[in-house]
Parts: structure tokens; sequence; C-alpha cells
């Protein structure tokens, strides 16, 4: 039993249905205490309440006499025959799993084509983000393109910048030789609501327009050299998409020289989610997700920038003097603590596992560090492996919270030796109107009831 | 080797040009036509490689906007209801100087369109290929030319008798208000032929008495609690935390591990509206741009007709009904349009 090993991380759920506000306080108080016995009672009184809501009839309840209930009676899964395999041809999550979710964060777009929705960092492990639960930003709707009828063309702003300009199939895409990556995709607008103060709550909506996934795919290089493209002039490469906004952004032919940009048409072992680009996308590691062309139909080569809307007109970076930053691209080296995080709750003291992402759009995570005191004092956290350049790197730290506030962060370092900065040093340089490239250190305030809040220092 | 043999081998991978350039992977690709190509590049660059010729009036491209575009973006471009305001905020010392002098002031809420654009071409390429947002790509090249006239009118660039054309379209570039207010010179393009290399914030990893006592500046306000629906719903049922439940204020609010019941899959025609983007200016119940779905139904209730007249109103589209911005026609099969209508006619219940 839980109590008579001293104090523990493991959670016993608060059966909070079944009493009422005092109760509610008194299993705060006495949980934080390390005591049990108020659950009896607690469950004594659910007894004698009308109408029990069948799922929340789940809690741990401390063994009355002989032991838990859970153990003594087996259960129907122990006694009885499962169910046959391939029931379901592309299996799902369990449905218990039902509250891990992408979702939108209410009144950021007025339309759910032209708009984002949010990966729930805090529920994931790791650092590859499961298909289904990879962010989402669409410009004008997705799609489900049928593969046999997409095609890739690459052609020159002028008759000399490709020698030939060429169609492939994705047919003759996927016979050429490949290469799979993890890398992570941040748009250049994460963490952006939280520019000027705190707008959201949980981790999902200040962090989670970011994910990560082994990516397939060929080296834009491979397809270039079939072209022959003129490598002197060409410095820079339009990606433009099929889709109804046909997308487009410039890339820096630097990118596809050193054989990081790919055309991708796996995601972690099966073909891109629609959602994510179906058939096709461009892949460009470091870089911010609006350049990771979605649904590519074409890439062009030039000799100058292309001033697409995407940017030149939004994903620009508005600086204190008022000028934009155009063409901004590379994400800078960043983390997030993401358990425990804003709009969770710790029931008990004890020991906790910090644990948090890491990633730079400029190379491989050197060292992770996580403050507990709001960035007075560090600690180095575990980096997990692997740790890939242009990768979510998986960072680890114990804890044992001794039930007071705290206001946990993390800082991450990456190998050409940038520091993250914290907000103030940020603000410092850019203002609060940028939107975009919010790097700064996150601060997650444990109160005393044990629930976290987004907060910001000053 | 002899001269006239260089020559032969020389006349050889001419002749091979095609199957040459694919190097090492004979059979995959193949050259695009001529067709192909002008089918797909569109892209128009800020030095205007890529723009082909045309002409368009202000006054025609006020006749494609109220048509096409108010409904979205108002009337003059204005309407802040479904995307950013796309004009205003800029004066003509801002056309003299290339520089919008509220883009300095902390306190201006916004950013427009025009308050940002540097380049002519960027509005032109993407008018040309991605509006109207339900149909893009469906103006012709001169329909782009008036409707970019109309609302570089609009911002004051072009007097109302102008004419834009592929001609005169660097003498406007020469007059856009925010046409110097870029700079390239950061460190976040990860190229040469940008930039301006290196980190611009620079932090250092101190690990001990760094920062001073903290103090909390900023965090959502308490009425802010549940904005985001029940936290608790929306973390796992299992683990180290559970959600906070936000349905309750905060002091009361124990670690709870609520299943969210499974909402019920939405109705064929509720989808449809959903994927065609209709609720983009029809609200469930009240108006954006137009009514709110209910606010139709309970008007055309008596109605013997009403799935037909409906129906005929999303294809055909129509105006004056609810207010003067129209409502473009809506370009889906009479099947779709009548499960719509069926579904209004019947109360529009979600």
């Amino acid at each position: 039993m839980q109590s008579e090993r001293g104090p523990s991380g493991r959670l016993v759920k608060a059966p909070e249905s079944f009493i009422d506000a005092a109760g509610v306080r008194q299993v705060f108080a006495e949980a934080k205490q390390g005591r049990r016995d108020f659950l009896r009672q607690a469950f004594a009184a659910a007894g004698t309440a009308a109408a029990v809501p069948a799922a929340l009839a789940q809690a741990n309840p401390a063994p009355a006499d002989a032991g838990d209930p859970n153990i003594l009676n087996l259960p129907e899964h122990s006694r009885g025959l499962g169910q046959a395999v391939a029931t379901d041809g592309y299996g799902r999550p369990s449905k218990h799993e039902s509250n891990v979710q992408r979702r939108q964060s209410p009144g950021l777009t007025q339309t759910a084509q032209s708009s984002v929705s949010f990966a729930p960092l805090q529920s994931l492990f790791g650092i590859v983000t499961p298909s289904g639960l990879h962010f989402e930003r669409h410009h004008q709707g997705w799609w489900d393109i049928d593969p046999t009828k997409h095609r890739l063309m690459v052609n020159g702003s002028d008759s000399t910048l490709v020698k030939t300009p060429r169609v492939f199939t994705v047919d003759e895409i996927m016979r050429l030789p490949s290469v799979s990556r993890f890398h992570f995709i941040e748009c250049g607008a994460n963490t952006g609501m939280e520019w000027g103060n705190t707008a959201v709550p949980t981790c999902q909506y200040t962090h989670g327009m970011l994910s990560c996934s082994e990516f397939t795919g060929v080296p834009l290089r491979t397809l270039f050299e079939m072209c022959g493209v003129d490598y002197k002039r060409g410095r820079y490469v339009l990606a433009e998409g099929a889709d109804g906004s046909s997308m487009t952004r410039t890339v820096p032919m630097e990118l596809v020289e050193s054989g990081e940009v790919f055309v991708a048409y796996g995601q972690n072992g099966e073909m891109l989610r629609p959602e994510n680009g179906y058939p096709l996308r461009l892949v460009v590691p470091g870089v911010q997700g609006v350049s990771w062309v979605k649904y590519l139909r074409r890439l062009e080569v030039g000799d100058k920038p292309y001033g697409t809307k995407d940017e030149t007109l939004h994903y620009i970076d508005l600086m204190p003097d008022g000028l934009h930053r155009q063409y901004s691209s590379t994400q800078e080296c960043k983390s997030v603590v993401t358990t425990p995080s804003g709009g969770q709750v710790l029931l008990d003291k004890g020991y906790y596992n910090i644990s948090g992402l890491a990633w730079s759009g400029r190379g491989r995570v050197t060292r992770v560090d996580v403050s507990v005191d709001g960035g007075r004092n560090w600690r180095r956290a575990r980096l997990e492996t692997p740790v890939l350049s242009k990768c979510l790197t998986r960072f680890n730290l114990d804890w044992v919270w001794d039930g007071k506030p705290a206001l946990v962060q993390s800082r991450a370092t990456d190998e050409t030796g940038y520091v993250q900065p914290t907000t103030r040093q940020l603000r410092a340089v850019r203002g609060t109107r940028s939107i975009y490239h919010n790097n700064s250190v996150q601060t997650w305030w444990v109160q005393e009831s044990g629930e976290v809040r987004n907060v910001q220092l000053a | 080797m002899s001269s006239s043999r260089r020559l032969l081998i020389a006349a050889l991978s001419l002749a091979a040009a095609g199957a040459h350039a694919q190097g090492a992977y004979p059979g995959i690709g193949r050259a695009a036509t001529e067709a192909e190509v002008a089918a797909w590049d569109i892209d128009v660059r800020p030095d205007f490689k890529g723009l082909p010729a045309g002409a368009g009036s202000v006054a025609k491209g006020m006749d494609v906007w109220e048509a096409k575009c108010a409904s979205c973006h108002g009337v003059f471009g204005e309407s802040n209801e479904v995307f950013s305001p796309l004009v205003g905020g800029t004066t003509a010392a801002d056309i003299a100087s290339g520089r919008v002098a509220r883009l300095t002031d902390p306190a201006f809420p916004g950013r427009t369109t025009f308050m940002k654009l540097s380049s002519v071409s960027t509005l032109w390429d993407y008018i040309r290929r991605a509006m109207p947002w339900n149909a893009p790509k469906s103006l012709t090249v001169d329909e782009t030319y008036a409707v970019t006239a109309y609302l570089l009118n609009l911002g004051g660039v072009v007097p109302e008798a102008f004419t834009l054309t592929d001609r005169n379209i660097a003498d406007v570039q020469a007059r856009l208000p925010n046409r110097n207010g870029m700079t390239t010179a950061h460190g976040l393009w990860p190229g040469a032929g940008l930039g301006r290399g290196g980190a611009d914030v620079n932090a250092t990893a101190c690990m001990k008495d760094c920062a001073p006592e903290p103090r909390v500046a900023s965090m959502l306000p308490e009425h802010a609690r549940n904005a985001h629906g029940n936290l608790a719903q929306q973390n796992r049922l299992v683990g180290a935390q559970r959600g906070a439940d936000t349905s309750r204020p905060a002091g009361a609010a124990a670690a709870v591990a609520a299943a969210v019941p499974a909402a019920p899959p939405a109705s064929p025609a509720v989808a449809l509206t959903q994927r065609l983007g209709c609720a983009v200016c029809h609200g469930a119940d009240r108006k954006i741009v137009g009514p709110g779905f209910t606010e139709v139904a309970r008007r055309h209730a008596g109605r013997a007709d009403a799935v037909d007249y409906l129906a005929a109103k999303i294809t055909a589209g129509g105006s004056g009904v609810w207010g003067t911005i129209p409502m473009p026609a809506q370009p889906i099969t009479s099947d779709d349009a009548k499960l719509i209508a069926q579904w209004i006619a019947n109360g529009a219940a979600r």
C-alpha cells in the first residue's frame, strides 16, 4: 500500500464526483500529508449517492480488509475470451486514451480551414509524435490526394537554370534511393501567442505546433542532378504545393546541396497522413514548418528569392524599430518541460520525473538545464538517446516535490553554443510584437495545491 | 582523342540529352512539356519575373471584389470578421517615405496587409494562386490585375481612374507604403544569399544564484480558467499527473480523471457544411458575415418549398435577403446543396 512506502509520485484519483467542495479540500489537505484513510470515508459516502457515473468509479481505494478488489476479484479480461486478430485492420489507440487529442485553440482563428491544431505534448513520450497527433496547419483546408494522379515538376526561373525541366510520378519518386531521418517540425508561430504575456493554459497550446517524425524520401539533390541544375546561378529554390493555397516558400540552395532537404512520402513507417501532405511533402530540417510544403507539386530553381506571401507578408518578425524581418527560417534552440506542465495537477508530494523536449534548428542539443526555483539555480538534466541533429531530444530530471510552490523551467544549449534565452532576454532584442520565433524559456508554476499554471516572470 | 571523335561524342551526347541528364537513374522521370510548365509555373517574383501581360481597372476590380471577395474581406477590405483586415493604417506620408510609421507605435493594435506589404508582386501572386478562398485559381489574369488595382486604390496607392498593367506595375511598386519597411539582416536564413549569420540574442548558461528573486508578472486571469475547455479532459487518465478540473474554481479543483464523453458524430449535412467552409460566414445560431443557420431555418420555417428554395440559394448565391454583402454561388453538387437545404429546413440542429 502506497502510504506505507512513504511519499510517492503515484497519484490516487480523487473521487471528487462523490464528495462536496469541503470534501475536496480535505482530499487535498490529507493527500498531501500522505494519509489515505479519508478515501474509505469518501467511498462510504459515495455508496449512498444515487447516480454514480460508472466512468469515475475507478479510483484506487485503500484495501479495506483482505486487499484491493481489483486484485482479489479477477476481472472479465482474465476470465473470458478476448477479441480476434485483425478486428481492426488499422489499429487505434485504447478507448481509454480518448483525452489525448490534437485541439484548436479557441478564438485563435475564424475559420477551421485556415487554422491550426496543436499536438498534445503533455501526453507524449520519447521523441516521436504519433502521426495521428501531429500538429496541423492548413492555409486553405486539407485534401486526400490520389497518389496515382499526383505529379512533381522541377523547372527553372529561366531556361538556363535547369537544363531539362522534368516531371516525376509518385511511383518514380518511390523507386529512387531513399533516406529515413528523424527531424522535428515546428511552426514559426509556435509559442507566438505568448510574446506579450501569458495567453493559454497548457503546453499543448503554448508549444504544440511542434512534432517529430521519422520521414522517408528522396534527397532533393538527387532529383536536381537528374534535371541538370545550375548550382552557380541557382541559389534559391521555390517549393509549391498542389492544394488550393498552392503554398510557396523560398528555400536556400545550401540546404539542398548539403543533402539535408528531401522530398518525403513516408512518415513513421507509413505514408504521410493527408493532413501532413500526402502523398509528397518537402522536409527542410531545422527550418520552420511553413517551408515544409505539403502536397508538393513543383520545385523551381531561381537566381533570386521569390518574395512569397508566407515569407514577406506573413511569417515575418516585427522588430521594435518597425522593420519586418523577412525570410526568417531557422528555428533556434528551444525546450519545454512537458510534465509537469500547465493545467496538470500533482496530488501528492514526493518523487516526480521532470520530463521535456529540447530541439535546435542549427544542429544537436548538447545540454538541457532545469530549474525549479524560477531560474535562480539550475541542474543538468539527462538527455535520453537518441540525440540527433535538428530533431527533438527527450530530457529527464529527478525531482522530489516538497509540496511548496515551485517555478519549473528548462533551458537548452545546442552544438553551436547558443543558449536558449529567457523571455526577458528575448524581448530586450526583439520586443513583444514579433509573433514568430518565440524560443524563450517557459515557466510552469507548481502551486501548493498541486495545480500547475502557465506563468511569465518579470 | 582526335578532334573528329570528340565532335562525334559531343553530337551523341547532345542527341541523348534527355536521357543523359538522368545520370545514374535511367527510366525515372521525363522531360516536362512546355504546356505543362506553363500550366503550373504561375509564380511572380518581386522583380516581376513570371508576371503575365494583362490589365485591369479599379472599376472592374470593384465588380469582381463585390461578387467574390467582399463576403470575407468586407466591401472596403476592412473586415476583421473572417480574415485580418487588408487595408488601413497607412498614410500619404508613408507612401512618400516607403515606411509605415504606425509600425513603430506599440500602441497601434493590428497590422493590415498594406501596412506590411513590401512587394506588389506578392499581392498579385497570392490573389492569382489562392483567391477567392473557396475557388482558388478561378480568376483570369485580367481579373487579378483588376482586383489588385482595386485594393491598391483602397490603400490610397493609385487613383480611382487607374488601370494596372504589366507595364506600369513597377511604378506602383515605387509607391507602396511599406516598400522600405523590411530587412533580411538577421541570422535566421540558413544560406549565404540573405541575412547576416549568427544569433541576435545571446544568453549564458549560468547555473547558480543566477536570476533575481523570481516574480510572476503574467498569468491567465481566473475568468479565463475554463476558456480552453475543461483541462481534466485534455490529459490522460493514467500517469504521473492529471488534468485540472477547470470547470470548477481554482482551489475546489481536485485532480480528476474525467473521460470525455465521445462526441456524437456530426450529421452528414453538418459535416458537409464544415468541409465546405460554410461556417466561415454562417454561425450555428448567429450572424458572422451571413445569417446563422438556425436564423435561416426560422425565417423559412413555414415555407412549403423551403428545401428547393434554399438549395437554389446555395447553388446560385444571392444578396438582399439578409443584407447587402452577397453570398457567392457555391460550386457544389445539387445533391449536396439539397442535403444542406433539407438540414436547414428541418431546423439546422447540431
